[in-house]
């Protein structure tokens, strides 16, 4: 087997943990300075020996976001499908074992949540489901997608994860990015919190980008659940991952998020709990390594939080999420995923980004190119 | 040092030759010896391929020097695959330093022609090593059709111009998954330490020896530099200090309750 976990399998998490937190000051100030930067760069940066030097990465990951992506910011909108699910996993709403009413939405549902959020003025928008492959499978994404694209220039999908083929018979209906989490590199407590279901699979899941990447997909959406175990490690392989990928399907687009653990129904307490401040040095250590990934910000962050790390080195946000499925138009109350923290409407946050002197960018892609 | 390998054979010496524009065959062998060079380039149209005895594959023939016979004089794919299957029947090797030019006034490579040639070069069984323009984009589409390294320019060949084209060397030499060899312009010694310096895997140099006052010290002196450069590459570079520049915090809010 090739691909990613031949990598994976060299690397040893205690050892990169250990590198990690043995980094110095003066291994800051290199990273700081130095031009391209490598993978132990970044580990400095995100060290706990880069504390101090946080305002000095804050500047540096504007300067380079604002080179690379000037003012804009792109806007996004999770449409929850489906709330079955067939894992279980600790930290999740949907999990199986969570006694809750389960929801798909049908062909009319579909498209009366389709309308309010095409109302809000977007033109991309983001699938999400569990995972039940009998009632959402590749032939409900099939049939979804060939509802919803009339509607939308860009259509992606943080849904389970899915054999080549599958990803390769969506694309020609419009498919043409897939956000898919490791949750933690951590392999044994990945077991810990995904004990059963398909899911708990590490293997699958790793491989995953790796068959997104051979299947030709535009953009492949990487990251950590931060709170299960050391965000910095988790981070680490992030990185380690996103460059292996950048290397092999160098024709694809990449993109990075920082889900920090939600309260949910069920929910556990976060193991490892990461600080705002620590959260402005990964968002900056991502972009003083890497200056074309696209950092993205849910609204599981704060109204605060998030007007105010716009300008550090984030290039996508959403607006106005519901996380449950029918929450725009159809079953207001379902249940949630997890809690949001930012409930304001597209079009404030669409004036807050003009009052900063950022343009909102709802549609950034046009079909057949 | 670490070892070089392309295709599964190794290299101790990053600095690869060529056999070009010696003013004798004699001079030419004592400068390859001195280079320290394993790698040495022969253009299949110099060569007698009816004869093995022929004067040129006698002077580089050593146990240490390896032959990578080159495509130079071709103009299209056709006439490439047609050159490798000649150079490979005459001098007992697949490996093939593909280079299409039919430009004859510069000689800049065909990016189009290169990569037809290649992908059907590597698949009737050739260790394919291209010379192409600094294309970044053109590189990894020869990676992908399975070349075993890419040998991007530095300048057009024999000008000794340098490494004119450093800003995308240095984009290929981050993407690439195999051996980068950075091919001609290579001008002077500091040129290769250079190249080096940026992390190419090797250099090939000929011209810059051939026409040198004295080829045999020239060869030493890129020897030395290859090697100066590739273990300040090892040895992580110093970073080059630029001065903060002020402005407003950005992280103020943190500290806000
Ligand atoms: S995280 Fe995904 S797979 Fe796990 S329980 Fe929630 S919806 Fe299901």
């Amino acid at each position: 087997m090739s691909g990613f976990r031949n990598i994976f399998d060299q690397h040893n998490w205690e050892e990169e943990k250990a590198s990690i937190y043995a980094k110095t000051s003066r291994d800051v100030e290199a990273a700081l300075a130095a031009g391209k930067r490598t993978l132990e760069d970044f580990k400095a940066l995100i060290s706990p020996a880069a504390a101090p030097y946080l305002e000095q990465m804050a500047q540096q990951s504007r300067r380079l976001t604002q080179q690379r992506f000037g003012h804009t910011m792109q806007l996004y909108i999770p449409l929850y499908l489906s709330n079955e699910c067939q894992n279980i996993c600790t930290y999740c709403g949907f999990s199986l074992d969570n006694k809750i009413a389960r929801k798909t939405l049908n062909k009319e549902e579909i498209l009366r949540e389709v309308e309010v959020i095409k109302a809000m003025g977007y033109d991309h928008v983001l699938l999400v489901t569990g995972e039940a492959n009998q009632t959402v499978g590749v032939d409900y994404f099939r049939e979804a997608m060939q509802l919803i694209r009339p509607h939308f220039s860009n259509i992606s999908m943080e849904v389970q994860p899915m054999d080549q083929e599958d990803y390769a018979a969506l694309i020609p209906h419009g498919l043409h990015g897939v956000l898919v989490y490791q949750e933690t590199y951590h392999q044994a407590d990945y077991k810990l919190h995904h004990p059963k279901g398909k899911k708990s699979n590490f293997y699958y899941r790793l491989d995953t980008p790796d068959r997104l990447g051979k299947a030709g997909i535009h953009k492949i959406g990487l990251g950590v659940l931060i709170g299960l175990e050391d965000w910095r490690t988790d981070s680490f392989f992030t990185a380690l991952h996103l460059q292996y990928l950048e290397k092999t399907y160098w024709q694809t687009k990449y993109s990075i998020s920082f889900p920090r653990l939600r309260p949910c129904s069920g929910g556990l307490a976060p193991k490892v709990v990461m600080s705002d401040r620590e959260l402005v040095q990964l968002i900056c250590a991502y972009r003083l390594l890497d200056q074309e990934v696209e950092l993205s910000l849910s609204t599981r962050e704060t109204p605060k939080f998030r007007d105010n790390v716009i300008k550090l080195g984030i290039t996508a946000l959403s607006a106005g999420s519901k996380t449950n499925p029918g929450g725009y138009a159809t079953d207001l109350s379902s249940l949630e995923q997890f809690e949001i923290s930012d409930d304001r409407s597209p079009a404030g946050i669409s004036h807050m980004l003009r009052t900063q002197g950022y343009e909102p960018v709802w549609k950034d892609w046009e079909e057949g190119y | 040092m670490t070892p070089l390998v392309i295709a599964g054979h190794t290299f101790s010496s990053r600095l690869f030759t060529g056999t070009g524009k010696f003013s004798s065959l004699p001079l030419m062998e004592e400068a390859l010896l001195a280079s320290g060079s394993e790698l040495v380039t022969v253009a299949l149209k110099r060569v007698d391929v009816h004869n093995q005895s022929d004067d040129m594959l006698q002077h580089v023939h050593h146990p240490q020097l390896k032959l990578l016979p080159n495509t130079s004089g071709v103009r299209t794919a056709k006439e490439a695959v047609y050159a490798a299957q000649l150079a490979r029947e005459a001098l007992e090797t697949n490996w093939l330093k593909l280079e299409i030019h039919p430009d004859p006034r510069y000689l800049l490579p065909d990016p189009i022609e290169t990569l037809k040639a290649a992908e059907e070069l590597v698949k009737l069984g050739f260790i394919v090593l291209p010379y192409v323009h600094a294309d970044p984009v053109l590189c990894k589409r020869l990676e992908e059709v399975g070349t075993a390294a890419v040998m991007p320019l530095g300048a057009p060949i024999g000008s000794n111009k340098g490494l004119k084209t450093i800003d995308f060397l240095e984009i290929i030499v981050e993407q690439s998954n195999v051996p980068v060899v950075v091919d001609a312009g290579i001008g002077s010694p500091s040129d290769a330490a250079k190249a080096m310096e940026i992390g190419a895997d090797a250099v090939l140099v000929n011209t810059a020896i051939a026409v040198a006052a004295n080829p045999v010290l020239m060869a030493q002196a890129f020897r030395q530099a290859v090697l100066a450069g590739r273990q300040a590459y090892e040895a992580g570079l110093a970073p080059v200090h630029r001065q903060a520049v002020a402005s407003s915090p950005l992280i103020g809010f943190l500290d806000e309750v």
